[in-house]
């Protein structure tokens, strides 16, 4: 009884926010739908991201590397053959991919499998060590990543990047990408292969004891994981509609890092609740870049002073509230209508 | 025959120093053997060693007849041998029922996909996973403490629970390490009886290790005693407790002489 009026109260949470996107869409300006499909996408990022990260508590810092795998995989096979002639201007593109246009749903599907891939033979060397080399190695990929998009001339047109993708990304994509994620990690964390993953997370030897292969756990968490990173990438580039190597550089593993560490490592509903905020936030935040005049005194605004606001509040929530806004718990309905109803009673006395 | 465990001849070297010299040791079904010796006897070192957490360095382990000498822990778990650990080791973020569930990961039938989409054979297995894990729990009397913190529970319900997850698994052989260690003479008595009616009732084998000398010579059929890595002694309960070699090395070489040294101060 309780399962179906949970289902209930989410299908209906989910209207409700399709209708404010369908409204948001015809209302609101340019600007604000592009920060609205930010925060989709952001979201997206970080609940794959807390899942190795998070619930099977491996340090990894290559989200980088699988956003950039991702974003190129997906614009190679959309862009046009006409497109590709005219962009591959050093060295020509390779054979069968200077031929090949896919639909944008087929490209998203395409840039989470190789993305997948790529994290399933990454998996080899990386999981060989833990803890702090385990971020280390995880890091040098990232860099790998770059330096091989600005070689590999044929496939990724190097430095110059690839231009005039088609704008496909919108408001449904982005956040129909967005709720799918969510809906599958949550599946995940409650099946037994999420208590798997818990388990090495807690303890490794005890999980290993109980017959779970660590290994394959944790490449399943990260595959996993790198899928939804390819698709957001994918959905990403475009977005931007132009892609480069420098646009993936190591700034985007660290700022998934700090909304998954504020909203609270291993905890899904954190990861979405911090990712709304930093995102909407970074933007919000402009505000202290802008010239004001205070009190009588003229401020005349300092660029990447948002950035120093952000530092403060992470080392504030770092001294303060260490385990982030949701610690490891989770959202649930019931313990959302015993709050509302605890608050109700409170309010008659 | 009922032979579950059968050891050779297995020795661990870590570099230089001889942790376990020679062990041999079989266990069958429905029997509880104990491993005893004095601290740093090797005896936690021969579990390691059998299930697969350390690699032997000479010896060969079978298990039902299977040679599973140098296999990797899970598999060696997941043939039916289960093991407790001598400084628990729980999942401690996670609640109790969740503690014995994931023991039975190896039993679900249902696919990565299928656990993400929530379809197929998702749904049935999960509830045989959890009705199955509230029954263990009710056998080792911690059924109301289901949803509580597993680092929150007192040391004994720790031990309890270490050993629901273990039964979990649906082991042939059960291994625990100090299972009674911090238990009160009461609490130890009671495993005693829970221990024996377990194996009579599930007929699996039980090795065990323990430091409580009442509690290993009441509830073991036969016991192996070894020190400094080396096999002293074998026996039944009674043989054992009078051999001179244990009750040296328990006590020390010079055993009577300090006793007559000691009057004669």
């Amino acid at each position: 009884m309780a399962v179906s009026r949970d289902r209930l109260l989410t299908v209906f949470s989910l209207f409700i926010l399709f209708s404010f996107l369908a409204y948001a869409d015809s209302n609101f300006s340019h600007y604000t739908l592009r920060i609205l499909q930010n925060i989709a996408i952001f979201i997206t990022l970080a609940v794959s991201y807390n899942l190795i990260n998070g619930i099977a508590g491996q340090f990894s810092l290559g989200p980088n590397a699988f956003l950039a795998v991702g974003a190129y995989a997906s614009a190679i096979f959309t862009l046009s053959p006409e497109e590709k002639l005219r962009s591959f201007i050093i060295e020509p593109m390779l054979w069968p991919l200077s031929v090949i246009s896919v639909p944008f749903a087929a490209s998203l599907l395409i840039a989470g499998i190789v993305t997948a891939l790529v994290a399933i033979l990454m998996a080899m060397p990386v999981f060989r060590v833990r803890g702090d080399y385990l971020a280390i190695v995880s890091l040098g990929f990232g860099e790998v990543f770059q330096v091989l998009a600005n070689n590999s001339m044929s496939i990724t047109n190097g430095s110059l990047g690839l231009k005039g993708l088609q704008p496909y990304t919108n408001l449904w994509w982005s956040w129909g990408i967005c709720v799918f994620t969510v809906f599958c990690t949550l599946r995940l964390v409650n099946s037994s292969y999420g208590r798997a993953m818990k388990a090495v997370r807690e303890d490794e030897t005890a999980a290993e004891a109980m017959g779970i292969n660590a290994f394959r756990i944790k490449t399943l968490a990260f595959a996993f994981s790198a899928f939804f990173q390819g698709v957001a990438g994918g959905l990403l580039a475009h977005l931007i509609t132009t892609i480069s190597p420098s646009l993936f550089t190591f700034m985007f593993t660290f700022n998934l890092l700090i909304i998954i560490v504020i909203g609270g490592l291993g905890s899904t509903t954190g990861s979405i609740i911090a990712a709304v905020l930093i995102t909407w936030g970074g933007e919000a935040l402009r505000f202290f870049e802008e010239p004001a005049n205070l009190f009588g005194f003229q401020y005349e605004g300092i660029p990447g002073m948002r950035m120093v606001l952000f530092s403060v509040i992470l080392i504030l929530v770092m001294l303060f509230a260490r385990s982030g806004i949701m610690g490891r718990s989770e959202f649930s309905w019931e313990g959302a209508l015993g709050w509302i109803k605890n608050k109700l009673s409170v309010m008659k006395v | 025959m009922d032979l579950l465990l059968d050891i050779n001849g297995l020795s661990v070297f870590f570099g230089g120093v001889q942790a376990l010299n020679k062990l041999s040791l079989q266990i069958r079904k429905g029997e509880i053997i104990g491993l005893i010796g004095p601290n740093g006897a090797g005896k936690t070192t021969a579990f390691n060693a059998i299930t697969g957490r350390i690699h032997p360095s000479e010896g060969s382990v079978f298990f039902c007849g299977k040679e599973i000498t140098g296999w990797p822990a899970p598999r060696i778990a997941r043939n039916g041998i289960a093991r407790t650990f001598q400084n628990i080791k729980l999942y401690e973020d996670l609640s109790v029922i969740e503690n014995v569930m994931i023991a039975a990961h190896s039993s679900i039938s249902y696919s990565f996909i299928e656990a993400i989409l929530g379809v197929g054979r998702y749904s049935r297995d999960e509830a045989r996973i959890k009705s199955r894990a509230y029954e263990l729990l009710e056998l080792m009397n911690l059924g109301e403490l289901a949803s509580e913190q597993a680092n929150s529970l007192p040391y004994g319900s720790q031990r309890k629970l270490e050993i629901a997850r273990a039964l979990a698994l649906n082991p042939r052989l059960l291994l625990l390490d100090e299972p009674v260690a911090g238990m009160n003479p009461t609490e130890t008595r009671e495993f005693g009886q829970f221990l024996l009616t377990l194996r009579d009732n599930l007929s699996i084998g039980v090795g065990l290790i323990d430091h409580d000398m009442s509690f290993v010579m009441e509830v073991c059929d036969m016991i192996r005693v070894i020190d400094h890595g080396i096999p002293i002694a074998w026996g039944t309960p009674s043989v054992v407790r009078n051999d001179p070699k244990v009750i040296s090395a328990y006590l020390g070489t010079d055993f009577n002489g300090a006793m007559d040294n000691h009057a004669t101060n």
